[in-house]
């Protein structure tokens, strides 16, 4: 009886350090389901989820308090992803959010601009450029697309203009479509 | 003669080249205007180095290196730049592109040309960066800069150059030509590319279809004391037998590893016409300007070779050709079997043109795609081993992942399995579909990460900034606080003193 209770006690007491041990040793910093989900978001910024950009909209996925289809930019594509990786119900995207579009340069009118940098500080990923009273003017390789820039403008002088496809970014059509669209031109 | 290999599937087609071999080379006359995109080979485009209204050389280099994977541009001929804008480009997306557009004097007058007669005054280096310099491509068909083929680097040790002969691919002819016109030129060519690679053996594989472009290259190989190590091959005609994967797989008998390079097997893998280009380039200091391109096709009345300069209108060719044909009806530019279809008329001539053809015989007429009957036929004919019918299901699903398990990208769009699909279901179109799908996802991929991090760059600033600010702010509260305290102690002070 006794062995019992000592032999039951000392496991008890090996496996509790081991845990603890792997609990120091072994943490794992931050929530993984929260990268995970992020690394699915298309990181525009954009805040049309309501949620201050792409990380905390991560963050409420992961705790279960919003839907996964408040994501316009990323559209029927991200649900999907999203979808797999949660196992859950595909839904269409929310259009309290928006609509999804194809994706949108900001282009600064640069006779028109007058300098402010209003446009700068709303800028998600810092990619705009410009200083007090100088033209500004967008880097396009950075632009998200996120169309924050637009309402701070007092002058009206940034537009967004689709990506022009070049033979270097050009992607194959896709063959079902153009077939349904031979069929519907007959 | 050493066994040689095979590979699986392939298929015996017809030829179809006499039609354009019953004549020699011709040259296509100097047209009043020439087109020359910047980006006529794999990497990035070359960049301007003249301006509007510049009188031009022949031979005088228009546009140069833009970073490592990057080959320079020469004026094909003598004039003015008229222009440097964006025009339509040779390319399956019919899309335009920046060009340098030079209107001819009909002179033709060259540059000075340095050219080098013993090329081993010269060390392997200053070699590619000449052939970098002649902005010399691969002429096969890919356009991949040939100078980068010619450096193995430290890590390998190439033993075999091969020179690609092969031409599998139906109707077209321009290699068989300039193997039996200039033979001697390509020899002079492989003896440079030799002492470059420092190889030991050198073989120039051609198909057994051309008898006299084997001959004239025997031929020529015999006045030749020192190239023992150079031998052709002759191997059987069975498309794609070009394709380097699978010659390599013919002449070594050993496969290219998947995601490896031929350099892997100690083996570089070059076109007959790029070692005539590279020839021309160190021994008569001729940069690349022309190509030979095979017109040919039914509406062709007079088809055959010529040797075009580079931005020649496709349209002046076709007329010099006496074709018949409609304006704005598509003709294939490349093959039957691997070519896309252009229509636009003032499309230029360019590094990769090797072939235009204009009508095809016995074409089945464009019908509508029926469903796939899982008949396995395009398993059998695949030259990659691939399950041409499942990634074709994958392709159409949109299931990219899934593609790439079953290696989409060890296809090389020979378009084989289209070719024997009974239901005509145009599969290499899925698969081109598909690979530009997957690059331009991964490219989305890498834009969002670093939008990520721009974002939380900004973040950790901003917050940085606040903290910085609320630094601050307590600093000066905190010395407010001391003067006022410093100056209600200084006039207690003196109220004591006043008291006294």
């Amino acid at each position: 009886m006794l062995s019992a209770i000592l032999a039951i006690t000392l496991l008890a007491l090996i496996f509790g350090l081991i845990l603890g041990f792997a609990s120091v040793r072994f943490k794992v910093e931050g929530d993984p389901i929260v990268e995970q989900i992020d690394k699915l978001l298309p990181q525009t910024q954009c805040g049309q989820c309501s949620f201050a950009g792409c990380k905390p909209y991560a963050e409420a996925i992961a705790a279960g308090d919003v839907d996964i289809n408040r994501c316009p930019p990323g559209g029927e594509a991200t649900i999907q992803a999203l979808a797999n990786l949660l196992e859950v119900e595909v839904k269409p995207l929310d259009d309290e959010c928006g609509v999804e579009k194809p994706k949108m340069l900001a282009v600064i009118d640069e006779d028109r601009c007058i300098g402010c940098t209003l446009c700068i500080q709303a800028c998600p990923v810092d990619a705009i450029l410009g200083a007090a009273k100088q033209m500004h003017t967008v880097i396009a390789d950075e632009c998200t697309g996120c169309e924050l820039c637009l309402p701070p403008c007092p002058v009206d002088c940034i537009d967004m203009v689709t990506v022009t496809s070049s033979p270097t970014n050009w992607r194959w059509p896709n063959p079902t479509e153009l077939t349904t669209q031979y069929k519907e031109q007959q | 003669m050493t066994q040689l290999g095979s590979f699986p599937g392939g298929l015996l087609l017809d030829g179809q080249k006499r039609r354009s071999t019953q004549t020699a080379i011709r040259t296509t006359p100097i047209s009043k205007k020439l087109i020359l995109p910047m980006q006529q080979h794999i990497g990035e485009a070359a960049q301007e180095v003249v301006s509007i209204g510049d009188k031009v050389l022949k031979g005088q280099k228009i546009a140069q290196a833009n970073g490592h994977m990057s080959v320079c541009l020469h004026a094909p001929s003598s004039g003015t730049v008229t222009a440097i804008d964006k025009q339509p480009v040779p390319h399956p997306s019919g899309l335009s592109a920046p060009c340098i557009t030079i209107e001819t004097d009909g002179e033709d007058r060259w540059i000075k040309r340095q050219g080098v007669a013993d090329y081993s005054q010269l060390s392997d280096h200053e070699i590619r960066q000449r052939i970098r310099d002649a902005g010399i491509v691969g002429l096969g068909g890919a356009g991949f800069p040939s100078f980068i083929k010619l450096n193995p680097g430290i890590h390998h040790v190439i033993d075999t150059l091969i020179l690609n002969g092969a031409e599998c691919e139906p109707y077209i002819t321009c290699d068989d030509m300039i193997m039996r016109e200039r033979a001697k030129g390509i020899i002079e060519g492989i003896i440079i590319m030799r002492y470059a690679l420092r190889v030991t053996q050198c073989i120039i594989a051609i198909e057994d279809n051309k008898p006299e472009a084997i001959v004239a290259m025997e031929s020529a190989l015999e006045k030749y004391p020192e190239t023992d190590t150079i031998k052709v091959v002759v191997i059987p005609t069975r498309y794609p037998t070009g394709s380097e994967k699978q010659l390599i797989e013919v002449i070594t008998q050993k496969q290219v590893p998947k995601n490896g390079l031929p350099l892997d097997l100690g083996i570089v893998l070059h076109n007959v016409a790029t070692a005539y280009a590279i020839g021309r380039a160190i021994i008569h200091g001729e940069p690349l300007i022309s190509r030979i391109v095979t017109v040919t096709g039914t509406d062709v009345k007079h088809a055959g070779n010529c040797e075009t300069l580079f931005g020649t209108p496709i349209s002046e060719l076709l007329n010099f050709c006496n074709t018949h044909r409609h304006k704005d009806v598509p003709f294939v530019m490349g093959g039957p079997m691997m070519g896309y279809n252009l229509t636009a008329d003032d499309l230029p001539v360019i590094k990769t043109s090797n072939c235009i053809l204009v009508g095809v015989d016995n074409t089945s007429h464009q019908s509508t795609a029926m469903p796939c009957i899982r008949c396995g036929d395009c398993a059998v004919a695949c030259p990659a081993s691939l399950l041409p019918q499942q990634l074709y299901w994958y392709s159409r699903a949109k299931d990219l992942d899934k593609t790439r398990e079953y290696n989409l990208f060890d296809c090389i769009e020979c378009g084989c399995c289209s070719y024997v699909c009974p239901s005509e279901i145009p599969l290499v179109d899925y698969f081109r579909f598909a690979k530009t799908e997957i690059m331009h996802k991964q490219q989305e991929h890498q834009k969002s990460d670093i939008a990520r991090q721009r974002h939380e760059n900004r973040q950790a600033r901003l917050e940085h900034e606040k903290a910085e600010k609320e630094r601050r702010h307590l600093q000066r509260k905190l010395a407010l606080a001391a003067t006022q305290s410093n100056k209600e102690k200084a006039a207690t002070g003196n109220n004591v003193g006043e008291n006294k």
